[in-house]
């Protein structure tokens, strides 16, 4: 095919090379000298020292005795969950925005437009911002919260979701639910004999919802008591504003995907499709989207990993995720700031790498088999 | 919902449909009307939602926004009525473009943005003569500009970049950061593909590394972790740095762009070149590059808007651009509780600025289309 590089190439390559490792060299020298000037050495042992901070929001347990690499757990903790919340809304609402687009239904098909382009078009961390300082941050005091649908309250201090109490004794049957939904799309793949279980393994969910429902002991709904809220799960105004910046943001993005992904589904299927009398709805379901799934699942990918970097523009309206408990409170009671962002940077790379691999092997999976 | 094809838009249509159009009657608009809001039930129910939805949400933002808004004045005390606050907005305004750029040198950041347009339009036109002659001169726009903002030579007093601020830091850090990670990109989109081992996998392992971490470690690397790799007694700029971050980080995303144009240059124009005698880099610079950086062009239009929203991330690390600025106003104890003025007016001058360019980015594409299809 094309030429082979000359000798010449070759050689200039490793001149490269030894140029860079001089470089280098160079530059960690003078880290050393720096560091040497002042008293501090390089390496990760803090981490196992007392951290001696709290941290306003966690999901697991954390005392000021921890040791910062439990710190580094908690936060790690929150930056997943705000991106697993968002990956979820925002691939429901850009499904929604993107079949939208493609409306027959001229205000249907407009609006949607002008969402995307305006969220598209301007500073994520301007809408984080925004819906932190300008909305929520002027929201209410508890005693006038704003009372939503499902019993949900809303107001200055966050969002109170209704808490569901697990009876003690049957603390395993939530988890078992949880299990029989994640398996229902295997089930239904599953071959017993000649057939595929399909439609049948919709039975799992629906014993997952008797079961939980026979472990919910009592439903505690957010109500007003003296000053404060009680009973009901409080979500951090922090976290509120992060997930609707993060997960709007995303929709728009992912609303373009969905988009083309349709346009890219051949048209012949969906005239074949209507020309056997399928209504449009179902066509859509059934024939289109399923392929146009398919088509747009590397493009997700490379969103959802967008989102999860983003994630750590948290640190601006003080969520407590990885990047605003280390590069901020960690690095102020240390001063290593080479170790601590060296770790937060390995960390989103392994949550990179991991999160490809994964779906790679997804795609592979579902990918179209092209003829 | 449904998911035909939009339905075919009559000519002239859009809202001019709606209206009637050039050549419009009523019969037209009826026409129009049940052919796009009203074909069916479901149609007709989805329309009214929307209608309803616009009439809960629209009314009383333009009402905020305008009908009670306040613009007039020079205190707080002259927003008296319900609507949006535009004096604090008018009275910061000079903050928000420009910073604490003196108002003595203010010329001098004028001139820049004359000759960037000047430089930059023939460039975008479709038709336009001397087109390699603006590129260079655009090329060379940094440095004319660098000098023309910081000065100290020529005569021209020296600005601090501590002074430097607003959108206009913005769009220099976006400048600047285009003009440095365009070339960095397209040698590391060739890197990636070079049949040298070294350089192969120097390049790959560059771009993967920016594309993997968030553009906020880079810039706290930039802030916190450089100056401990610089010798004892010498600093560098602190916005020369950030500028450097984005560098790195965007040219990561410009080459895997252009790697995408390089894919899309038939194997065949490559083959021929070297078969005529030229050297790689001749068959790179002549053959190769210009057509596949025709392709992307449209790409790199969005990393050029995806960088110059970004660019409100050198908040975080203390630059005072225009979302630095609006916070930093918004702090101000004169004028507390005017975060909703100074957010939305922070949100629509990025919006009109990236939605200029993607507009743009797409005209190209479409232009770009019509001649793939009239061509060949």
């Amino acid at each position: 095919m094309v030429r082979r590089p000359s000798p010449r190439a070759y050689v200039a390559q490793w001149v490269f090379l030894a140029g860079l490792v001089a470089v280098s060299g160079l530059l960690i020298m003078n880290l050393g000298a720096n560091l040497a000037r002042r008293n501090m050495q390089f390496g990760f042992g803090f981490l196992a020292e007392k951290a001696g901070f709290d941290i306003p929001f966690k999901l697991i347990d954390w005392t000021l005795f921890d040791i910062y690499a439990k710190a580094l757990l908690v936060s790690l903790l929150n930056t997943l969950l705000v991106s697993a919340m968002s990956i979820a809304t925002a691939t429901l609402l850009g499904l929604l925005v993107g079949i939208m687009r493609l409306s027959i239904n001229w205000l249907v098909r407009n609006l949607a437009l002008g969402f995307v382009e305006f969220v598209r078009n301007t500073p994520q961390l301007v809408q984080i911002i925004f819906w932190y300082l300008a909305v929520l941050q002027t929201l209410p005091p508890p005693r006038q919260s704003l009372v939503l649908p499902g019993g949900f309250l809303l107001n200055i201090r966050g969002l109170y979701v209704p808490n569901l109490v697990i009876a003690a004794g049957d603390s395993a049957l939530p988890w078992i639910a949880g299990l029989l939904v994640v398996a229902t799309p295997f089930a239904w793949r599953l071959k017993i004999g000649e057939r595929r279980l399909g439609a049948f393994a919709l039975a799992l969910p629906v014993i997952a919802l008797l079961l939980s429902n026979l472990a919910i002991e009592q439903v505690q709904v957010p109500a007003l008591k003296g000053f404060n809220i009680a009973g009901g799960v409080q979500v951090p105004p922090e976290l509120v504003a992060l997930w609707a910046g993060l997960s709007i943001y995303a929709t728009a993005f992912i609303a373009e995907i969905v988009r083309s992904s349709i346009e890219a589904v051949p048209k012949g299927q969906r005239e074949a499709a209507l020309s056997l009398g399928l209504r449009p709805v179902r066509v859509l379901f059934l024939v289109v989207l399923p392929q146009a799934l398919r088509i747009m699942v590397p493009q997700m990918t490379s969103q959802y990993l967008n989102l999860i970097k983003s994630s750590t523009l948290g640190a601006a309206i003080a969520y407590p995720e990885i990047f605003q408990i280390f590069a901020g409170t960690v690095m102020n009671h240390t001063g290593k700031e080479v170790e601590i962002i060296i770790v937060v940077m390995a960390v989103f790379l392994v949550i990179n790498l991991l999160f490809s691999a994964f779906m790679n092997w997804y795609n592979r999976h579902v990918a179209l088999v092209e003829r | 919902m449904s998911a035909e094809a939009p339905a075919e838009a009559l000519p002239g249509g859009g809202l001019g449909g709606l209206i009637g159009g050039p050549q419009g009657g009523p019969a037209r608009v009826v026409d129009w009307l049940r052919r796009n809001l009203f074909s069916s039930v479901t149609n007709t129910l989805l329309t009214l939602l929307v209608l309803l939805l616009l009439y809960l949400v629209v009314p009383p933002f333009f009402g905020w926004a305008i009908t009670n808004a306040t613009v007039s004045g020079d205190t707080k005390d002259a927003c008296t009525g319900d609507g949006a606050c535009w004096t604090f907005i008018k009275l910061r305004l000079h903050t928000f473009f420009w910073g604490h750029y003196p108002d003595d040198e203010l010329w001098r950041l004028f001139t820049a943005l004359a000759l960037l347009i000047a430089f930059a339009f023939p460039v975008m036109r479709e038709r336009t003569r001397h087109r390699g002659l603006f590129v260079v001169l655009l090329t060379v726009f940094p440095l004319l500009a660098g000098v023309l903002l910081v000065g100290g030579i020529a005569g021209l007093p020296f600005v601090d970049t501590n002074l430097w601020g607003g959108l206009m830091l913005d769009i220099i850090i976006s400048f600047v950061t285009v003009a440095g990670a365009l070339p960095l990109g397209i040698l590391l989109a060739l890197g990636r593909r070079s049949q040298l081992p070294v350089i192969r996998i120097f390049s790959i392992g560059f771009i993967e590394l920016w594309r993997g971490v968030p553009l906020l470690t880079v810039l706290f690397m930039s802030a916190v972790m450089v100056p401990l790799f610089l010798p004892y007694g010498v600093s560098i700029d602190r916005l020369i740095r950030a500028m450097v971050a984005f560098t790195l980080f965007n040219a990561a995303y410009m080459a895997e762009t252009v790697r995408g144009g390089l894919q899309g240059v038939p194997v065949e124009q490559e083959e021929a070149a070297y078969s005529v005698g030229l050297k790689w880099w001749q068959v790179q610079v002549f053959v190769t590059l210009p057509q596949a950086l025709r392709i992307v062009v449209p790409g790199i239009v969005n990393n050029i808007v995806d960088l110059f929203k970004d660019t409100s991330l050198v908040t975080i690390i203390g630059l005072a651009d225009l979302l630095g600025a609006v916070n930093q106003s918004l702090k101000d104890p004169a004028w507390l509780g005017l975060a909703k003025e100074g957010y939305v007016f922070t949100a629509v001058l990025f919006f009109v600025c990236c939605f200029s360019m993607s507009s743009y980015g797409r005209r190209f594409e479409r232009r770009l289309n019509r001649h793939r299809a009239g061509g060949t």
